[in-house]
């Protein structure tokens, strides 16, 4: 556990390091409340004190964000040689894997913190549904542990950071559109099961403020799934042919 | 504490990078592994540290098995990698901490241990730097400060000596027989006379294999069987006459002019026996000058040349 968190330290501390987690912050912050507040479908548009708007386009925005924090997490160490550094420490490599999922979620934790104004704000202009705000929270929360689990993976099995970020976003699409469309255009058993499998609708349920144990279980098989591959593959190495 | 290393083999594809190889290292002992590039050297240390697993065999230290409870061997273990890798964008002290907090050095001991490391590392002046900054032999300061931090019964060190200047390879090869005298050290190295100003005991490895084991002077002894003499004798009349009346000395097994000077000799004595009395003799009765009259040692240059080379 102990090991887990100085792990977790350092890579949260090289996100504010390396201007990372200011520019994801910044145009986290700036993307949502410029969508919540101004453009589009604002919420002075749809006349309601609804979060809606903030939580849509803060969805993707994690989307195209998580992957570039997590592409370099592990393919850098692999290339710069810090991975056998750190594995001939009295660390497992599965410590390394939680540690830096960890990192992650804490800097997604803190982005979502600051975006409580949005909130507060809002619940000042009209009566705002408290319990939809609360699961639209959830909801982000749970995404982005998956969708942080499915970068490490990607992360873990290469070296290089550009392609990490690519295989990234190619698991999330699958998970966010294709098992969704997918599941559209069959029938029966085949529709449940690509319906079961889409990140996006047990999203929209979490998010409409459904708490499901079926999505609660959903989400954290997908994290851990991939954890425990991302950890698979770095303990490749040790299989003795 | 000793490591012990059994017939260990790690095979890619269908390489033999290291094949069936075994040893054994002492506590206060300090092992040289030699070998050129590609031999295996990196290799077996990455088995020792756990990192990698071996395709057959097995490393025990203190009777453990690395591969059975990798938990209980790693706390014992610095080591310092190939390439020395680091977290570039971390600076020194920060870094030194992390990694003490990773070994679990308890809390309170922590910066004790971290101001020690940059004392005995020489990293005072480096020390509020990003490690990025640093010149190459600063890095591989930072490099051997990480790995002797937890104050490790057994230091693995690959290449320690790469990119620093002579002063600092003198001061960190000091440094190595210090912590030899009590710990446990196996060392890699391309340089020669690295080896025999460090190590006790060197392990000479050439594809995959272990070709010598033994102290410098055992394997000098081993390579060189003769005793060779470079002599150089003057105011002799006759080139060929000094060399026949050299030849026909009892302990004299070879004569070879040198090429390029007229009055020097390359002499080959036979087994076990030496010839610098005779010759002496030999120039006092034909009045001849001895101007020159060196031992030739065998270095280990050549013996590695000799081991490595096929």
């Amino acid at each position: 556990m102990n090991s887990i968190w100085t792990i977790a330290k350092r890579e949260f501390k090289t996100f504010f390091d390396s201007l990372a987690a200011y520019i994801l912050l910044v145009v986290f912050l700036g993307l949502s409340g410029f969508f919540t507040w101004l453009f589009g479908s604002d919420i002075f548009f749809i006349g309601q004190a609804t979060l809606m708007p903030f939580f849509s386009v803060a969805y993707w925005t994690l989307f195209f964000f998580i992957p570039a924090l997590t592409m370099k997490m592990l393919a850098e160490e692999k290339r710069s040689g810090t991975l056998e550094l750190l594995l001939t420490k009295p660390i497992t490599d599965w410590q390394v894997v939680v540690g830096k999922f960890l990192a992650v979620i804490m800097l997604i934790g803190v982005a979502l913190l600051l975006t409580v104004p949005y909130y507060i704000s809002v619940s000042f202009l009209g009566p705002i549904d408290h319990g939809s705000v609360w699961s639209g929270y959830l909801g982000m929360l749970l995404m982005s542990m998956a969708f942080t689990s499915i970068g490490l993976f990607a992360s873990s099995i290469t070296n290089n950071q550009i392609v990490a970020f690519l295989l990234a976003l190619f698991i999330g699409v699958f998970f966010l559109i294709i098992f969704d469309v997918l599941a559209s255009s069959f029938t029966g058993t085949i529709a449940y099961f690509f319906n079961y499998l889409s990140l996006s609708t047990h999203y929209e349920s979490v998010s409409r403020g459904v708490l499901d144990s079926k999505d609660i279980i959903y989400f954290f098989s997908i994290t851990l799934t991939s954890l425990l591959l991302a950890d698979t593959v770095l303990s490749k190495r040790n299989i003795i042919e | 504490m000793s490591v012990s290393v059994n017939n260990l083999t790690k095979k890619y594809q269908n390489q033999r990078a290291v094949d069936n190889i075994s040893f054994e290292v002492k506590t206060g002992e300090v092992l040289g592994f030699l070998g050129p590039n590609g031999a295996g050297k990196t290799t077996t240390m990455k088995i020792i540290t756990g990192f990698m697993a071996p395709s057959d065999g097995d490393v025990k230290i203190n009777n453990i098995s690395v591969l059975e409870a990798p938990e209980s061997i790693k706390p014992l273990i610095g080591y310092l990698p190939e390439s020395n890798p680091l977290y570039q964008d971390m600076l020194v002290l920060e870094y030194l901490e992390f990694i003490a907090e990773l070994q679990n050095v308890p809390k309170n001991k922590i910066q004790g241990r971290i101001v020690e490391m940059v004392k005995v590392c020489g990293l005072n002046v480096e020390k509020h730097k990003k490690i990025a900054e640093l010149s190459k032999g600063y890095k591989q300061r930072v490099g051997l400060a990480q790995a002797l931090i937890h104050d490790p019964e057994i230091l693995i060190l690959d290449e320690p000596t790469t990119g620093l200047d002579p002063n600092q390879i003198v001061e960190i090869r000091n440094l190595i027989r210090e912590i030899g005298r009590e710990k446990t050290v196996i060392l890699s190295t391309h340089i020669l006379p690295e080896v025999e100003a460090t190590c006790d005991r060197i392990l000479i490895i050439n594809d995959g294999k272990i070709v010598a084991d033994g102290t410098s002077e055992s394997l000098r002894k081993q390579a060189q069987g003769q005793e060779m003499l470079r002599v150089g004798i003057t105011e002799a009349e006759d080139k060929d006459k000094v060399i026949t009346t050299l030849q026909a000395l009892d302990t004299v097994g070879l004569v070879d002019p040198v090429a390029e000077n007229n009055n020097t000799f390359f002499v080959n004595s036979k087994d076990d026996l030496s010839s610098r009395k005779p010759i002496f003799e030999m120039c006092v009765k034909n009045n001849w000058v001895l101007s020159e009259l060196t031992p030739i040692e065998t270095k280990l240059e050549d013996i590695f040349r000799d081991l490595t080379t096929n």
